[in-house]
């Protein structure tokens, strides 16, 4: 079947893609000036304590020679230990990415919610008032800091009104761990303080990642749209006399759909990195927030497995992304 | 007053945009009978789709200015924007469409099936209300009723001479040749069971070969349902073929109205003369009409053909009311043709000689 061998050929590029992300980050974290064997070490060490443990990290064998080192023990899900945390730091951030990919994909499906519609809305009202505002809020969702946002809305709704909970991402122990999700594992048993107490936590983050992506939504979905909207197929259904709003959602909005959803594997990009500051204000035990203190302790490895991860789930997403697109619209499988 | 099925009178509309506002048809008259099959001909551009679209209600709003005149379709009046619940049940149930292009007329992301079970589930001649209900992305398809237009969809599509019905409805536009989508296209024309069916030039983006295969269905099919077809086009040859009659446009105005036979031999028009001479197979061989059609920015007072005319007066600066030379025949013209003259044929095919 088409589909198969579409998502068979693309999987084929996973490990070349997988490679050459490992290398360019591999040689970044290497570039970086710092010595990893001084801190840990320690501020008291001596000059000879240090070399000693250079030659047992394996600091002085050639930057190939621990290259190869780093993807054979990779292979086998070994990332080596955090400085900071001493443990593995696979399981770090095995433990941590269900945090992350909550608040990811919770500000996914608002982003969706609220682009896709308004992106429509904005195209069939082209230039009228409506169309001229969310242009506006479009460009501003865009333009402003997310660190900012979060910290107004935290003042706004936790501080003042107190209607959601300053930070962190559950209160009390939260429900027994099954997926690591929160909010599937307080449904899945039915414990639905742990669920209102998750929800209330992740609603100000969600919203704060989900505004730039919202807005680039909403502004390829009006593009797709106002391309389809003129197409011939249109005219027809209009003579035809079909309803017009089945029209505009159901005919025009799913071959508008092709383009924004090609968009919306990019976009998952953007909210993993976005996803880091927004942790880090709201103190979400996610990948963003370990790797922000990787990054203070120059914790090179850890850095380096968490821009592996991520990058691993960005080639997931895109493939996921893939797999929609062929039956959203046939003509690729042709 | 009237038994007319459609009734187009006097229409005058244009578009206002950046290089000022294009006066595009001028005071059109059109009367369609019941089961009559009309061509619509004149050369691209000079207002036949625009006709066939304002009747059809898919003319761009915004630019859109409609000057005078009304068009009717059974009582319905198509232009009137306090209408659009009845024109809604009007359109694609007792008036259908054959686009020109069946390459990008079907929607590319959903099966051939799925288009034909909408338009039946809107459309269908077993529903009363042909209107749109409140929530249509929430009303349900009947099953019984389905069920009955499934019967129907598979008997037309084999009245339009497709092969193997059940497996084309589930293939993708896309998978299927220009030709099988034109019939299918015939095919939804027919399915609602309309009185009219307008034809938008449903032959030019097809091969030659196939072309007069699809017109004489066309023609066929629409005859034994009594549906009347508008059918717009540039090409005489395929008017002569399946036409009842003929009303001729020149940029935005209709010049003449007639019966094929009369229209052929006994042009009154003087651009219809012309046209006719035109043709390859005409008395002069080809001939061409010197000078260029107006542009619809700024037209000539009157007749638009004038500039063109070798019969052209002072008079034609004043738009001609019509006359009737003959039966069914309505030419507006100050200088017409006399079909019983010889001389003056040859003088309309000669002038440029």
């Amino acid at each position: 079947m088409r589909r198969v061998e579409l998502v068979l050929s693309r999987l084929v590029w996973f490990v070349p893609t997988l490679l050459g992300l490992i290398i360019v980050v591999f040689l970044i974290s290497n570039v970086v000036p710092t010595d990893p064997a001084r801190i840990v070490a320690g501020e008291n060490a001596t000059q000879a304590q240090i070399d000693a443990l250079r030659e047992q990290m394996g600091l002085n064998e050639p930057l190939i020679v621990q290259f190869g080192i780093y993807l054979r023990d990779l292979v086998t899900g070994d990332m080596g230990r955090s400085l900071y945390t001493q443990r593995e730091i696979s399981s770090d951030l095995l433990h941590r990415l269900p945090a992350t990919l909550e608040l990811t994909f919770a500000a996914m499906i608002l982003a969706i919610g609220l682009g896709v519609p308004l992106g429509v809305i904005s195209a069939i009202r082209r230039n009228s008032l409506t169309d001229q505002i969310l242009r506006l809020l479009s460009i501003s969702g865009l333009a402003v800091a997310s660190f900012w946002l979060a910290m107004e809305l935290q003042m706004y709704f936790s501080t003042r009104l107190g209607w959601t909970p300053l930070n962190g991402r559950i209160s009390g122990f939260g429900p027994e761990n099954i997926t690591g999700f929160v909010v599937i594992d307080s449904i899945l048993q039915g414990d639905w303080a742990s669920l209102k107490s998750a929800l209330s936590h992740l609603i100000l983050p969600a919203i704060t990642l989900s505004l730039p992506a919202a807005a680039t939504l909403v502004r390829f979905t009006r593009a797709g749209v106002l391309e389809v909207v003129n197409s011939n197929f249109v005219l027809y259904e209009t003579a035809m006399g079909f309803p017009r709003s089945l029209i505009v959602w159901k005919y025009v909005l799913r071959n508008a759909l092709i383009s924004t959803v090609t968009q919306i594997g990019l976009v998952f990009g953007t909210l993993f990195a976005g996803a880091v500051v927004v942790e880090a204000v709201f103190d979400w035990p996610g990948l963003g927030t370990y790797a922000v203190q990787s990054i203070l302790q120059s914790d090179t490895k850890a850095i380096l497995g968490f821009s592996i991860l991520v990058g691993v789930v960005f080639i997931v997403i895109n493939l996921l992304v893939d797999i929609v697109h062929t039956f959203i619209d046939p003509r690729v499988l042709k | 007053m009237n038994e007319s099925l459609l009734d187009v009178d006097g229409l005058s509309l244009g578009f206002s945009g950046e290089a000022g506002f294009a006066h595009i048809l001028d005071g059109v008259t059109l009367r369609m009978k019941p089961g009559e099959i009309r061509g619509l001909v004149g050369e691209s551009g000079c207002g036949k789709t625009t006709l066939a679209s304002a009747i059809l209600g898919v003319l761009p709003r915004h630019a859109l200015k409609i000057r005078g005149g009304t068009i009717r379709f059974d009582g319905t009046d198509m232009l009137s924007r306090t209408a659009t619940a009845d024109q809604a049940r009007v359109r694609g149930r007792k008036v259908t469409f054959i686009p020109q292009d069946p390459f990008t007329s079907f929607n590319p992301v959903f099966t051939i099936g799925q288009q034909v079970d909408e338009l039946m589930k809107w459309k269908s001649p077993e529903r009363e209300n042909a209107g749109v209900p409140r929530h249509p992305l929430f009303t349900r398809y009947p099953r019984a009723r389905r069920r009955r237009d499934r019967e129907r969809i598979l008997s037309t599509l084999a009245s339009v001479q497709l092969p193997q019905p059940e497996q084309i409805l589930k293939k993708y536009p896309h998978e299927v040749s220009g030709g099988q989508r034109q019939r299918l296209m015939i095919a939804m024309a027919l399915l609602p069971e309309p009185d009219l069916i307008i034809a938008d030039e449903p032959t030019t983006a097809l091969d030659v070969t196939i072309q007069a295969q699809i017109l004489g269905l066309l023609r066929k099919l629409a005859t034994e349902r009594g549906a009347a077809v508008l059918l717009t086009t540039h090409d005489l040859g395929s008017a002569y073929e399946i036409c009842d009659s003929v009303t001729v446009m020149y940029a935005g105005q209709d010049v003449e109205a007639a019966p094929v036979d009369a229209f052929f031999n006994a042009p009154a028009h003087p651009y219809t003369g012309k046209l006719l001479a035109s043709r390859p197979e005409g008395a002069g061989g080809m001939t061409g009409i010197p000078g260029e059609v107006p542009s619809f920015y700024d037209p000539p007072p009157g007749c638009r053909f004038a500039p063109r005319c070798p019969r052209a007066t002072a008079d034609c600066k004043r738009r001609p009311d019509p006359s009737h030379p003959g039966e069914g025949h309505m030419v507006r013209c100050y200088h017409p043709i006399d079909a019983g003259s010889a001389a003056e044929a040859a003088e309309i095919v000669g002038a440029e000689r």
